[in-house]
């Protein structure tokens, strides 16, 4: 199963979520934001890092890259696309999942391990996972406050598309607790967190994160 | 050549702590005067030829401010 890492420039964690692919059993593919190439992957993940130095808005620049066209295109027909910290961002700015990320409430830099629970375990990233359950993988952002209009919040809870929320502890001010969230098909995920960094005790809080990636080849697989 | 200048601030209902870290800061210098500060963005574009105001709402609606959370305003060059 081909999983697919966009790396653009000023992206960090890249090689993190190929490893984390590669330990669950998957094929890592290296994507190039400037090519027009999916080459045939099965899934996407957008990693971590700072495209483009976070100018103009973090994720913005990126979101406008020449693959993300691609991708926005290859995600409304069904390709499960995931979305890691600055990933996120960029499938915000892209118009793939609802709101926005911006700068923590108390305008400090976050890394630490932490608590989610599970709100949905029927996604192509969490299918792996029970409903309801406790994981602890690392965050670490600056502008992770995910906000959108109060309407727009009571939709994305109406509809069920909170993924994950942030307990013991809301690291960033994020509304309503919410680490993560969902495409109205459930292929598309993003969240803060980093789970790519929590696949392996040596190097890792836990290996929770590995759900993640193992979930999606059996997604890729009913596809 | 034309300038457009194009402002972007965030929407009043998302909270800036960057704004309410500057208004600290002017209130421990002795600034009590100042009651809210929203800290935003400033563009200026100098464009070739006449401006076309759609094309720049769309460059400014589009890639400049994020509508989710931002406000953006459009100033056109006066002649």
């Amino acid at each position: 199963m081909r999983i697919g890492i966009i790396t653009f420039p000023g992206s960090l964690d890249d090689v993190d979520a190929a490893r984390a692919v590669r330990l669950a059993g998957g094929e890592p593919v290296a994507l190039w934001h400037a090519d027009h190439d999916l080459k045939d992957v099965d899934a996407v993940v957008l990693p971590g890092g700072f495209s483009y130095g976070d100018y103009l808005r973090a994720g913005a620049i990126a979101a406008r890259s020449p693959l993300m066209a691609d991708v926005v295109t290859a995600a409304r027909q069904g390709l499960p696309v995931l979305g890691i910290c600055n990933g996120f961002q960029v499938l915000c700015e892209a118009g793939l999942l609802p709101g926005a990320l911006t700068r923590n409430s108390h305008l400090h830099f976050r890394n630490r391990d932490q608590v989610l629970r599970v709100e949905r375990a029927d996604t192509s990233w969490t299918a792996d996972y029970a409903q309801g359950q406790r994981i602890v993988i690392p965050v670490k952002n600056g502008e992770g406050r995910y906000v959108a209009a109060p309407a727009d919040l009571d939709r994305l809870e109406a509809e069920n598309r909170v993924v994950f929320r942030y307990v013991d502890g809301n690291p960033n001010g994020s509304l309503r607790d919410i680490a993560g969230v969902t495409s109205e098909n459930g292929r598309v995920v993003g969240l803060m967190p980093h789970p790519e960094h929590a696949v392996e005790g040596l190097t890792g809080p836990s290996t929770d994160g590995l759900g993640f990636f193992t979930s999606v080849l059996k997604a890729a697989v009913a596809a | 050549m034309p300038r457009v200048v194009v402002d972007v601030v965030l929407k009043p209902e998302i909270s800036d702590p960057q704004g309410q870290a500057v208004l600290g800061a002017l209130g421990r210098l002795g600034h009590d005067g100042v009651r809210s500060v929203r800290q935003g963005k400033h563009f200026v574009l100098d464009v070739e030829g006449t401006p076309d105001e759609a094309e720049l709402k769309q460059i400014a609606e589009t890639l400049l401010a994020n509508p989710v959370i931002e406000d953006v305003e459009l100033h056109l060059p006066r002649d």
